[in-house]
């Protein structure tokens, strides 16, 4: 791995040094395909032609590849999101609880249909699959951050509280998933393990040539049943 | 009826605002059940979680320690934890790991060092952003606290821990497409046989992979001994079990309950627990373990919620997530949502299950609406047949994993239990529920 160098073009310095960390954390490149598209997220919102030939270069697949991966997942998005990702749960613990009542005024209220972004790219509203908070039905999610017990009332001031920025802390901006990054690196190296995992294999071997010494009998009965 | 007997074991914490920080999790007898296992030898471990009988929480219920004991002896490289959950209607792991980290963290060593493991992953639902944050910052202080990381507690064993977020797809809960997704692919499930990932798992290593609830009861199970463990339960289904309860009830949530001991009446209608159904409505039919799971009825209340018990009833446990659906509600609305959940998330490789979903939702949805026609309900069930023939349960597979065959489920339990209402659609073009 030493030689090898991707060109990259578009990716920030911050957001190409935490890519490379989260390489080191995997035996192959390839499986920090998927952390580092919602790097490229963070930073542009949405996942960009551009992003997506750095990402191939960095984890050394063709871009068609990125591509194909990520169109498979439904996080990762192709075209431009709004800045707040309205995703509404109506899956059928949420339906039960009046799910599709709260979309109808969701739709209403933003003016688009679920899978359409307001004029001024602030919502992007998503008709969603279980978000696994079905205790506090009907649910939803702006940018994964949840929200539950969910009524036409509450869900207008969700919007208003979101426009006029009040909620930022709590909810980023499309894109940023974890606003915790890891600290280091992996800390075991392959020699520690190789040395560690054969002192507990010599002890193993030690304790079954001991049971053996101790009980012949057991193990003589043992071989002639195998 | 026994349903606050039980101890509290995976929920302890929940109680607490910061249940999440290891200043609490060491409050609370954090990494004593870790200190204990690293004084025992591995094949101990391993020979203590068999005893226990632990059935895995993920869905299959296959025994932990049997799982273990499939791999070859010896060390492992890789155990991928999988915190992917996304059955609808289940949301148990989610709180796990955003209300107690650190006992994922836990179980999780507990386990690499029974498998002298040189790695872990913990695949997190990427949906999950609150828990991502809270796993990381934990793990964060797991290595700061020696727990996780180089030579732990002084024990010489050594083991990292990597949080790898996915990117939103139900297949990927699958263990076969989890580990495609973290090898950076699409999540497509791999053929069993030869893939079975403790033969050819993560980059064709032999792999364990194990749900997020059944780790989390690992550090309780070695503080107190498999015996203090199989005294809870009854016959295969020991220990205490997370349910989640959700839909017309008063009182959802996820509820931490001794297996066997406690019946879907007490889950359902306990003040305590459900609460009964809302506005005091009659109870029309449950879901008993995700939307895979077929359905049962009013009168199925009295079966206790154990993995057997609920088997006997041809359907399961699943997942331990519980729908409780109300008189009011339309079954052939509740059907047809379920059946469009499996077509958006079907992953598209097989035949049956990419076509049959689309065409069952089509058909569902022209009845709920109004435009059903005479035959349909053969034609749904013709479509169900050639998915999983026979349409019986555990149900039969021409899919090279267990979602087609899930499909059914929900359409062939609501034509069986509620003909005459998919009949009303058809005849009326209406639905009576509107």
């Amino acid at each position: 791995m030493t030689s090898f160098t991707p060109q990259t073009k578009h990716l920030r310095p911050d957001i190409l040094e935490r890519a490379t960390n989260i390489i080191g954390l995997y035996p192959h490149r390839r499986s920090a395909l998927i952390p580092i598209c919602h790097l490229a997220q963070e930073q542009d919102g949405w996942l960009t032609p551009e992003a997506i030939a750095d990402i191939a270069a960095l984890v050394d697949v063709t871009e068609a590849e990125v591509l194909g991966t990520a169109t498979f997942y439904e996080m990762l998005h192709t075209e431009p999101v709004g800045r707040y990702l309205i995703s509404i749960c109506t899956n059928i613990a949420c339906m039960l609880r009046g799910a599709y009542e709260l979309m109808d005024h969701a739709e209403e209220r933003l003016g688009v249909r679920a899978g359409g972004t307001t004029s001024d790219q602030m919502f992007t509203l998503e008709d969603a699959e279980c978000i696994a908070d079905c205790g506090r039905a009907p649910c939803l999610a702006v940018n994964y951050r949840f929200f539950g017990d969910v009524s036409s009332e509450s869900f207008d001031a969700l919007v208003e509280r979101l426009s006029s920025g009040e909620l930022d802390d709590e909810v980023p901006p499309h894109g940023t998933l974890s606003r915790v990054a890891r600290k280091g690196g992996l800390q075991v190296d392959a020699e520690t393990v190789s040395r560690e995992r054969s002192q507990f294999a010599r002890a193993a071997q030690e304790r079954a040539r001991a049971s053996e010494a101790a009980d012949p009998g057991g193990n003589e009965r043992k071989q002639k049943s195998s | 009826m026994t349903v606050t007997d039980g101890p509290r074991i995976l929920t302890s914490r929940f109680g607490h605002p910061d249940s999440y920080t290891l200043a609490r999790y060491l409050e609370t007898g954090g990494y004593e059940g870790l200190r204990k296992a690293l004084g025992m030898t591995p094949e101990a471990i391993t020979a203590e979680v068999d005893a226990a009988s632990l059935l895995g929480r993920g869905g299959a219920g296959f025994p932990a320690g049997r799982k273990w004991s499939m791999l070859r002896k010896g060390p492992l490289p890789y155990l991928t934890v999988n915190a992917d959950e996304s059955e609808p209607a289940t949301f148990k792991d989610h709180m796990l790991l955003e209300r107690d980290p650190h006992q994922l963290i836990e179980g999780a060593v507990i386990a690499a060092y029974a498998l002298q493991v040189e790695r872990v992953f913990i695949y997190i639902r990427g949906e999950f952003a609150l828990a991502i944050e809270r796993m990381e910052k934990a793990l964060d202080e797991a290595y700061g606290h020696r727990a996780v990381g180089r030579d732990i507690f002084g024990s010489g064993f050594s083991v990292d821990i990597v949080i790898h977020p996915g990117a939103g797809a139900y297949i990927c809960g699958e263990e076969t497409a989890l580990l495609e997704s973290l090898e950076g692919k699409r999540g497509f499930p791999r053929i069993k046989p030869p893939y079975f990932p403790a033969a050819i798992g993560l980059y064709g290593e032999p792999t364990v992979v194990n749900n997020v609830e059944t780790l989390s009861n690992l550090p309780w199970i070695i503080t107190n001994g498999a015996s203090a463990w199989t005294a809870l339960g009854a016959g295969r289904s020991t220990g205490m079990r997370l349910f989640a309860l959700a839909g017309h009830v008063r009182n959802p949530g996820v509820y931490e309950l001794e297996m066997v001991k406690t019946t879907f009446r007490d889950l359902i209608y306990a003040p305590v627990l459900g609460g009964g159904i809302l506005g005091g409505r009659e109870l029309k039919a449950i879901i008993p373990g995700g939307v895979s799971a077929p359905w049962i009825g009013p009168q199925d209340l009295d079966v206790p919620l154990g993995q057997d018990e609920v088997a006997a009833k041809d359907t399961m446990l699943g997942s331990g997530s519980i729908v409780a659906m109300d008189e009011t509600t339309c079954v052939v609305r509740a059907a047809w949502r379920i059946t469009r959940f499996f077509w958006r998330e079907s992953c598209g490789q097989c035949t049956p299950c990419r076509e049959g979903s689309g065409w069952l939702e089509k058909i569902l949805l022209r009845i709920e609406q109004g435009a059903g026609r005479e035959n349909d309900l053969d034609l749904l069930m013709d479509a169900c047949d050639n998915i999983s023939p026979g349409i019986v349960w555990p149900p039969a597979q021409t899919t090279i994993c267990v979602l087609g065959p899930s499909i059914p489920s929900a359409i062939a339990s609501g034509i069986r239990m509620f003909r005459d209402e998919f009949l009303v659609h058809i005849k009326d073009g209406r639905c009576p529920h509107a």
